[in-house]
């Protein structure tokens, strides 16, 4: 129903206003990827706001054609095809990396510049022809590893263990965690894997004790990453236990209560952002983007996707107004989306929410883990910034 | 592994062995009677205590919502004074959730009485039809099979209206009792297997002993037969989902705050329950649970040893019993 009448607006707008840019945006706002999809369609929403009241781009109006894909590939890619035929100038999306690795293929065969919200790496790298098209925004689980094991080796950890999802997100974090650990000299002295649904981890938790790690990475995302670090804490471990960043969202608060009480993990420096030195150039942006998603949605109610949303947009800008110098897309629709795609991997040193964002020929991510990515340790209850790495 | 390891495993293997198997007596009893394999008892599990953390929250769950438009599907579907059990549960229920708001133990009643009303709505809708398709004079409705879909078609659309319901994270009621008896049980988790002695010993008594649970036996083997002594098979069906629903009530109330209860995580559960049962025929309760109990046990181990082949090496237990039970039957089973 609301796809219909996305659909008929979306026609309606186009016969009235010629001239419009339209960019074509997927999201996940139903499905198991809702919490992250919800917040980033909400801030497209805000985007649209502020621009109608501005006036758009360079005297262009700019609409935001939001489809949903319900957190299904096949869905995603339906979307991102009727968009692309509808004249987007880009497309932004989706949430998740296996939906938007199959969005890939639409772009490229379109030549329609993209702009990915999920974390996989493959989304991005290596940059052949087809990922010559997609660029994306959040950082990749091998930048936090980074992170994660800069903090260790700060902390003189020498033998570490690992537990995570027995999926592609698991099983992903332990590749990367492992080539880090290794790069790094450290030991991985065991590895062990869980189900989502698990309602029980005992035998692996008593395994990874038996090892005597001094840390313990746990590679799950949500309220089901609670489950091994409570089990952990039962049994009797006493040393660090790290989290990736899939868990930093209030629920995994509220599920785990006091035996999340020191968790240390990494996350986009938005988490924490009035907690951060005011020379951390993502400071300001970020206190500027919550303050805007507050005024409309409520207190307390931004969340660290919705700020991946906001980043395309930093970059989306800019790039548009450069390429609407080089071309025009009432004449030319395709020489414009390529001159876009230009303009976008031109992006230099563009302050976001999560970072700084430098693209280049080789890099369609163009963050570095010290701009991406800081140490949070949970206290009380709360987010508490440990460790910035500039 | 030393002997604390093998303790700890062993205790963990004997408390989940005793949830798979509080499942797959429910599962057993409602094959026996109904012919159906309740598949979707996963979500009914989960349901009741998602409704608790819902209304301790203040607010109607969905679940109500949607039993009473089963029960409303159920009144039309009945005449006359058969009208008056869906009606009266359904109002009763309603007022029952909106005094239960902010209290915990009214929650918990209702809770529990929300999922019993579920269970015997959602056979009198759904199931009930379906076996009484047939025309007289035949013994048996739908096919095992039929039902069995049926039952795979419930579970996908429980599953996702609970998503709807009650969001995609995990939720932590309180427990009954704090604390822990020995290291490595807590007296929450000692309860929960008392209840399931309890329930296996019940139900062994119900079915064995007393006249209306042989009364059930008869209703699932023979129809025409039940009915010619006066036993009304509707009626047999809906008692065993109102037991299945209750324990299963039970069951994910008492475990919610060991295991966090979220929308998804009934399935397993039940499919693990499913392999137990299917480990004592579908037919026998004592053998349906110790053999859940096993499967605890052998999941509890492979863990250890090897954790990322677990679920293969629990689901592959299915083959050899399968086997064993297809080497074993006398006749031919729909």
């Amino acid at each position: 129903m609301k796809r219909a009448l996305a659909l008929v607006t979306f026609l309606a707008l186009a016969a009235l206003a010629q001239g419009a840019l339209k960019v074509g945006v997927v999201v996940s706002a139903t499905g198991p990827a809702a919490s992250l999809g919800i917040p980033e369609r909400n801030t497209f929403l805000l985007i649209q706001e502020m621009l109608d009241r501005q006036g758009g781009v360079a005297g262009r109006k700019v609409e935001f054609v939001i489809l949903d894909d319900a957190s299904d590939t096949t869905q995603a890619v339906r979307s991102t095809r009727r968009l692309v035929e509808e004249g987007a100038v880009a497309i932004v999306g989706t949430a998740t990396t296996p939906a938007s690795l199959g969005m890939i293929p639409v772009v490229a065969e379109a030549k329609v510049p993209m702009i990915s919200l999920a974390a996989g790496k493959e989304i991005i790298h290596p940059v052949d022809a087809q990922r010559f098209w997609v660029f994306k925004t959040p950082q990749t689980e091998e930048l936090m590893a980074r992170a994660i094991v800069a903090d260790m080796v700060a902390r003189g950890v020498k033998r570490v263990g690992y537990i995570g999802f027995n999926d592609a997100y698991g099983e992903g974090w332990a590749r990367y965690f492992e080539a880090e650990l290794k790069a790094k000299g450290l030991q991985l002295v065991v590895s062990e894997r869980y189900n989502r649904t698990d309602t029980s981890v005992t035998g692996q938790a008593l395994r990874l004790i038996a090892r005597r790690p001094d840390a313990i990475l746990i590679g799950a995302s949500g309220t089901p990453a609670v489950l091994p670090q409570r089990t952990l804490k039962e049994r009797g471990y006493r040393g660090l236990i790290y989290q990736t960043h899939g868990v930093a969202n209030p629920d995994f608060l509220r599920v785990g209560g006091k035996d999340v009480e020191g968790t240390l993990l990494p996350a986009g420096p938005i988490l924490v952002a009035e907690q951060l030195p005011s020379t951390f150039p993502p400071k300001r942006v970020a206190l500027d983007y919550i303050q805007r998603y507050e005024a409309k949605y409520g207190i307390g109610s931004y969340s660290t996707f919705g700020a991946h949303a906001w980043d395309t947009w930093l970059i989306l800008r800019p790039a548009l107004e450069r390429a609407l110098k080089k071309a025009d897309p009432d004449k030319d629709l395709a020489a414009f989306r390529a001159a876009l795609r230009d303009e976008i991997e031109a992006t230099k040193g563009v302050v976001g929410t999560h970072g700084v964002f430098t693209f280049t020929k080789e890099d369609h991510l163009g963050l570095r883990f010290e701009d991406a990515a800081v140490m949070v340790r949970v206290e009380n209850g709360r987010w508490k910034l440990e460790r910035v790495f500039r | 592994m030393d002997a604390t390891i093998l303790g700890l495993l062993l205790l963990d293997g004997v408390q989940n062995g005793v949830i798979y198997g509080l499942l797959a007596l429910a599962m057993v009893l409602v094959f026996a009677v109904t012919r159906v394999i309740l598949v979707p008892i996963g979500e009914l599990m989960m349901f009741a205590p998602l409704s608790f953390v819902w209304l301790q929250g203040g607010k109607l769950p969905g679940t109500l919502w949607l039993a009473l438009a089963l029960g409303a599907l159920w009144a039309l579907l009945e005449r006359g004074r058969g009208r008056g059990l869906p009606l009266v549960g359904g109002a009763g229920l309603l007022l029952l959730f909106l005094l239960a708001r902010g209290s915990p133990a009214l929650a918990y009643l209702a809770a529990l009485l929300l999922v019993v009303y579920l269970g015997v709505a959602t056979y009198r809708v759904f199931f009930q039809p379906m076996r009484a398709a047939s025309p007289e004079g035949e013994h048996r409705g739908a096919t095992v099979l039929a039902l069995l879909i049926m039952a795979v078609g419930l579970h996908v659309a429980y599953q996702g209206l609970g998503l709807v319901f009650f969001g995609p994270e995990q939720f932590r009621p309180d427990p009954l009792l704090q604390g822990e008896v020995v290291v490595g049980l807590t007296w929450q988790g000692a309860l929960v297997l008392a209840f399931a002695l309890l329930s296996a010993a019940a139900l062994y008594l119900f079915f064995r002993r007393s006249l209306f649970g042989k009364a059930l036996l008869a209703a699932a083997e023979n129809r025409l037969g039940a009915r010619l002594c006066g036993i009304r098979p509707e009626e047999a069906g809906m008692v065993a989902f109102a037991i299945a629903g209750l324990m299963a009530a039970l069951s994910g109330l008492l475990l919610a705050p060991l295991i966090n209860a979220a929308y998804f995580m009934g399935f397993m559960l039940g499919l693990k329950a499913f392999v137990a049962a299917i480990l004592g025929g579908l037919v026998s309760y004592p053998v349906a649970f110790f053999g859940a109990v096993l499967v605890g046990l052998f999941e509890s181990f492979t863990s250890f040893y090897a954790s990322a082949y677990k679920e293969a090496l629990v689901f592959l237990l299915l083959v050899p019993a399968l086997f064993y039970q297809s080497l074993r039957a006398k006749g031919v089973e729909e």
